[in-house]
């Protein structure tokens, strides 16, 4: 695996391969040292152009625990603000000769692009609607250390699926994983033809009793630009997953930030059966996993002088010494 | 529509030798006119002289060809292009684009009125005729817009545009919004004169829109362009053209939902036409899941296979009269950006036959005949002369090659832009030598080579 651009490129096995590495560093993760060198003397770039907290803090923090040299770029106070188009700021920061570069970006599609206009790995962090990849990625981790397998399993996403990548990449790792996937939002919501991705639509949560997991999903305020629905009071009337509608052997999911009392209660984030703290832990060891995939095993590129390949054979990765 | 006018009577071209051109045993076929067959065509003083037994035509002082195993159609129309000038000549301008025309075979072509300023004033119209008869390699029109600076709220002065030379009048790129506005421009065209050519779009529907609504969109995230934006300004826009009994030529159509409507309307008795764009006739939203928006983001967008075999249909049954390029040439630093930032359009002046005969001919879905027609289609809604092969019309004629293979973009482009649809893309058959408003207007370089030899 070159890059991660999308999940939907991602096989069951590299899925796997992903989430055992990541159970590796959750090891590592309960040591006093929590550091591997790994990644000694290498550089990642973060790229973002849209706020984030739990994917920028998760995957400074993996770069960190894996020895690596991080540049956090973000947008607003960056030469973004003066005009620099994407191709310019992806061919300065290039310039350090990054081994990865971590992308969020507020259009689908960017992660992909830039992957032509660098040497470096490049992770998708999140393009505009379209994909989050390493989210499904800590979900599905999340998921199999409590199910075990998916299969047979259904899998309930509700919320505003029209606006949200996390939607897409989820019900397509799911899916991959074996579980069946219904997406439940009230119509405004759902895009048209979501449906031929392999899973069923409903509008209401009747039966949301079926479901072994209940995936909320955020409310995107800040990417309605229009009147989706008629009033959150009514949302939240018709959709809101509190503990009345929540059953006691089903497992709720969020990927967060929530907004409270909207799409989800108080305390049913509160409750036990809420997995949403472990999917932020999951959050940096599959990252850790996913940068480790994609970098440990690939000989640094060559560079303009020729020098990389000698650095490659030397820094052969290692894991689990503390640094 | 009558013959007895010339292209170059209408639209501006740089003048220059009326060509005098014998092709060789050379595959005439004009449908239109009747004329199929292996003949000597005989070009003299820039006017189709004679149709001969083949080898039998008096080549004294003129060029001959041997083109023999080569067709000759009638040279193509292209009603909706845009020359980006004045405004954003680092994309095309009247040179670069007609000759991009010229090497796509065509002899005379529209541009649209979307500049920087739009073509909203007598004195631009003017302007830019004089700019066409010292640059343009091709005979050239220009539309100007129906409302001032195309801001859908004001008609320009209809009449003194069409004095000054004004081959239609459309706002394209921008639909009108307001049906009262519309409706106006509808009543003063029986002043004014001039088909009312109309981008068809309900910007509340398509709002947020860069590819088709469907399935495709919904896996990529990204914002759709449902067809019904499209369809139901088209039936608002035949409901009215048939209330003022005015005139209205429906551009670029993409859904199945719009060729039902134009094909009731025309059942009706609506004085509708419509064009359909090469991409259109060939490609559907799935390309989008490159994400490359150089060669798959344009307006209308690339829909489904259905709305793709519904356009073919319409093409046959004659509900679309017309191909136009819709070419939309664009800078690459407009291009290399994601896909929802990028903009809408892509060229299609110089691969159009290549790309229908290659996906539409070659294959059997429509015949050469069929091709050749609707390529010439787009002068008749404008009430110009349609291309012909007939002997004493003036010289327009395309020489082609049906089994030359050629993959585009690999000798650049006659055009400023390289944002082709067909980039990379292998197609069969060439245009080899254009004749256009009696002059010849293009020769590909190796076909000339080989000539001399």
């Amino acid at each position: 695996m070159k890059n991660l651009l999308s999940i939907e490129e991602v096989d069951r096995d590299q899925i796997e391969a992903i989430l055992d590495r990541a159970e590796s560093f959750a090891e590592v993760g309960r040591r006093d040292i929590k550091k591997v060198p790994t990644l000694r003397g290498r550089t990642i770039v973060t790229l973002f152009y849209e706020s984030s907290t739990r994917t920028s803090s998760s995957f400074e923090l993996a770069a960190k625990r894996l020895s690596a040299d991080l540049v956090s770029v973000k947008a607003a106070g960056s030469s973004v603000d003066k005009g620099e188009s994407l191709k310019d700021t992806v061919a300065t920061l290039s310039a350090y000769d990054p081994a990865a570069i971590v992308i969020r970006h507020p259009y689908a599609g960017a992660a992909q692009l830039i992957s032509g206009w660098t040497g470096a790995a490049v992770v998708n962090a999140g393009d505009g609607k379209h994909e989050h990849p390493s989210q499904a990625l800590l979900d599905v981790y999340t998921l199999r250390r409590r199910l075990g397998t998916f299969e047979g399993k259904r899998i309930w996403i509700v919320g505003d699926v029209l606006h949200s990548r996390v939607a897409r990449s989820n019900l397509i790792a799911f899916r991959r994983m074996g579980a069946a996937v219904t997406l439940c939002a009230p119509p405004t919501l759902v895009p048209r033809g979501i449906e031929e991705l392999g899973c069923d639509v409903t509008y209401s949560l009747d039966r949301l009793e079926e479901a072994d997991v209940v995936y909320v999903l955020r409310m995107q305020l800040e990417r309605m630009n229009d009147k989706f629905v008629p009033s959150l009071g009514e949302y939240a009337a018709n959709f809101q997953i509190d503990s009345r509608r929540l059953g006691p052997r089903q497992l709720l999911m969020h990927p967060g930030p929530v907004n409270r009392g909207v799409e989800i209660s108080g305390e049913a984030i509160d409750s036990p059966q809420s997995l949403i703290t472990e999917q932020v832990a999951a959050g940096l060891v599959v990252r850790m996993a996913i940068l480790y995939e994609l970098l440990a095993g690939r000989p640094e590129r060559p560079t303009a002088l020729g020098e990389g390949a000698a650095a490659a054979e030397a820094g052969a990765p290692t894991i689990g010494q503390p640094a | 529509m009558s013959s007895a006018i010339d292209l170059t009577d209408v639209l501006d071209v740089r003048p220059g030798q009326p060509a005098d051109l014998v092709l060789r045993r050379a595959t005439l076929l004009d449908p239109v006119a009747g004329i199929d067959g292996v003949h000597d065509l005989v070009i003299r003083a820039g006017r189709i002289a004679e149709i001969a037994p083949p080898g039998a035509a008096d080549a004294a002082d003129a060029e001959e060809l041997d083109a023999a195993g080569l067709h000759a159609f009638p040279a193509f129309f292209d009603p909706h292009v845009h020359l980006r000038t004045p405004g954003h000549e680092h994309k095309e301008d009247i040179e670069t684009g007609s000759r991009a025309a010229a090497a796509g075979g065509y002899c005379g072509i529209v541009a649209m009125a979307n500049t920087d300023p739009p073509v909203s004033i007598a004195g631009d119209l003017t302007a830019l005729r004089e700019q066409a008869r010292t640059g343009a390699s091709v005979p050239v029109g220009f539309a100007a817009t129906v409302t001032v600076g195309m801001k859908g709220e004001e008609l320009t002065e209809m009449v003194e545009l069409r004095d000054a030379g004004a081959i239609c009048f459309t706002d394209d790129g921008l639909p009108i919004r307001s049906a009262r506005v519309m409706r106006r421009a509808l009543q003063y065209q029986h002043l004014c004169g001039g088909t009312i050519a109309l981008h068809e779009e309900d910007p509340e529907l398509s709002a947020g829109g860069v590819m088709h609504e469907g399935a495709v969109s919904a896996a990529l995230g990204l914002g759709g362009w449902p067809s019904v934006a499209e369809s139901t300004m088209i039936a608002r826009d035949c409901a009215l053209a048939a209330y003022e009994d005015a005139r209205i030529h429906v551009q670029h159509l993409s859904a199945v939902e719009s060729v039902d409507v134009v094909r009731a309307a025309k059942a009706a008795g609506v004085k509708v036409s419509a064009e359909a764009s090469p991409h259109h006739l060939c490609l559907t939203d799935e390309e989008v899941r490159s994400l490359d928006p150089s060669r798959f983001k344009m307006n209308p967008p690339l829909r489904t296979e259905a709305d793709r075999q519904a356009l073919i249909a319409a093409l046959r049954d004659g509900t679309i009269e017309c191909i136009a390029t819709d070419h939309a040439p664009h800078h690459a630093d407009e291009k290399e950006v994601p896909f929802e930032q990028a903009a809408f359009g892509v060229t299609g002046l110089e691969t159009s036959f290549a790309a229908l005969h290659t996906e539409l001919v070659l294959p059997g879905v429509i015949d050469l005949g069929l091709l050749v027609e609707r390529l010439a289609g787009g002068a008749a809604p404008f009430d110009l002369p349609r291309p012909t092969l007939a002997p004493g019309s003036e010289a327009n004629v395309a020489l082609c090659d049906l089994a030359a293979e050629w993959t585009v973009g690999e000798d650049g482009y006659e055009s400023r832009s390289a944002n082709s649809w067909c980039e990379g893309r292998t197609l069969t058959g060439r245009v080899l030598v254009t004749v256009a408003g009696g002059q010849v207007a293009y020769r590909l370089r190796s076909f000339s080579l080989g000539v001399a030899q």
